[in-house]
């Protein structure tokens, strides 16, 4: 499992970093960044759901 | 495609003394396509009941927040708010792009860190504020001198007003919410002598900056002074009644479920469960569009009913009861897509603060009043409780 988000859509509502608080943070503008792009296996439903919860749909979970 | 014959619903939706959200959105999101209503002014507006099309309403970029566009629905001049002016800076009734350069800038300001570091302050505000309802005897009205002063004191905290003026402050956003016990001239009095403080706020913060919020936004260079008036006036309205509400509707509930008294899951179930934004969230159709296969002309109004949405049992198991043990995290009560609550974390420990301290310090706690007798807000927009009164036994 990989991760990218993207900054540009991003809106700073911090779903994410409430949800994978080991896979997300917010940068010093509050936008997302990723702290593990490759999350091991035990964070696989915490990811998805944070994908699931951003508004801004700025997260993409890519399964290869 | 459209259905020819929509289900046609009376406005406003709530009517006094039957529970929320209403029992009968139940029958709402089972009608194939949308529902159709008509607000008193006579314009269409169609009302969206499941959480997957409210989600998508909400993402739709032919669907605009703007009340300047024909056909927005307007419905606050029926629910006791005074219409609003298109004031420069209210960043809620903008779309993309103009709105995205207010919300940019407001971001840092309300990251999971930065609302973590206020912490100590909350509670210390919320323990001043129980330390006079217990100097004051054994009972009170936990809306007048609880759930509203906790979020009046934080944001003029976040705003920088210096700690002599919060009464001042604290007084006049109680009136603008005190719908029943205020006239018209008062709100707008109030209105009027806060915006004038937020302009002396911001012309003391520009002469002498410090590292607060309206400090640091002017020095950004992206919001004009005039601007920023408005963006601190949302600021503070958007937080204030919607919190109150919360908080007070939260201590009701767990009076009622006590065995969740101290579970901070408490929070995010109350969020859901009483989906007091219900018809905060105003929009109009700016382009033809199909919602849930229904088509909707441009200059028709759309309503996401965010109560319907949280309590859609496709989606929430058995969403009619208070459950906080619920690991589904994804309701609506906090809209979705670009306005997304810009203050929703700084609510989240809010809440969990004002619950807590409440319980562990008053652990007697009760309802001066049965259930049935609470003066639900059925008659504004925001859902809550215009009074609660509550009694504890004195140690
Ligand atoms: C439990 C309390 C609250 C609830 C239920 C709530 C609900 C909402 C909802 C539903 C929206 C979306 C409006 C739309 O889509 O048109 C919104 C937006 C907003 N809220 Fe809150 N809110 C709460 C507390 C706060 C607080 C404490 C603040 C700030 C101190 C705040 C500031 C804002 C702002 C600035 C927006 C506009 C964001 C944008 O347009 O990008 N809210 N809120
Ligand atoms: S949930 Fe989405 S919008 Fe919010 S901070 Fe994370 S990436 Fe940004």
């Amino acid at each position: 499992m990989r991760i990218t988000a993207d900054n540009e859509r991003c809106i700073g509502a911090g779903q994410c970093v409430l949800t994978a608080p080991d896979v997300f943070d917010q940068d010093d503008d509050g936008l997302v960044t990723v702290l593990a792009p490759e999350p091991g296996a035990g964070l696989t439903d915490a990811v998805w759901r944070a994908g699931d919860l951003c508004p801004a749909r700025a997260i993409t979970v890519h399964e290869d | 495609m459209t259905h020819a014959d929509p289900m046609v619903v009376d406005f406003p939706l709530r009517k006094p003394g039957e529970a929320f959200p209403p029992p009968r959105y139940t029958t709402y999101r089972e009608q194939e396509g949308l529902v159709l209503s008509y607000l008193p002014n006579g314009n269409k507006c169609w009302l969206v009941t499941r959480h997957e099309d409210v989600r998508a309403v909400f993402t739709n970029p032919k669907i605009s927040s703007n009340p300047d566009h024909k056909g927005f629905p307007n419905i606050s001049e029926t629910m006791g708010v005074p219409k609003q002016e298109q004031i420069p800076g209210w960043f809620v009734g903008m779309d993309s792009p103009e709105h995205d350069r207010f919300r940019k800038a407001l971001i840092p300001e309300f990251t999971v860190r930065r609302v973590r570091a206020m912490r100590p302050a909350i509670e210390e505000t919320v323990d001043k504020l129980i330390d006079e309802l217990l100097a004051s005897g054994n009972s009170a009205d936990l809306v007048a001198d609880f759930a509203l002063p906790v979020p009046s004191l934080v944001i003029s905290a976040l705003l920088g007003v210096p700690p002599v003026d919060r009464d001042f402050f604290e007084s006049r956003t109680r009136t603008l919410v005190a719908i029943r016990s205020s006239t018209d001239q008062q709100r707008d009095t109030a209105t009027k002598e806060l915006l004038r403080y937020i302009n002396r706020l911001i012309d003391i913060k520009s002469k002498w900056p410090q590292d607060d919020l309206v400090s640091r936004l002017l020095a950004t260079g992206t919001i004009a002074p005039h601007e920023l008036s408005g963006v601190l006036l949302l600021l503070l309205i958007a937080g204030h009644e919607t919190t109150a509400n919360n908080i007070a509707l939260g201590v009701m509930t767990l009076l009622q479920n006590p065995q969740w008294i101290g579970d901070d899951r408490v929070v995010e179930e109350t969020l859901r469960f009483h989906s007091v934004a219900d018809i905060v969230s105003l929009r109009v159709a700016v382009e033809d569009v199909e919602i849930a296969g229904q088509l909707v002309r441009a200059g028709e109004g759309v309503i996401p009913l965010v109560a319907a949405a949280n309590h859609d049992e496709k989606v929430f198991a058995c969403p009619h009861a208070f459950d906080p043990s619920r690991t589904d995290r994804h309701h609506v009560a906090f809209g979705y897509g670009m306005h997304q609550c810009l203050g929703q974390n700084l609510v989240r420990v809010e809440m969990e603060i004002a619950y807590r301290k409440l319980f562990e310090r008053i652990p007697t706690l009760r309802l001066a009043v049965p259930v049935e007798e609470l003066a639900f807000k059925h008659d504004v927009v925001l859902f809550g409780l215009h009074e609660m009164p509550v009694q504890w036994e004195s140690s």
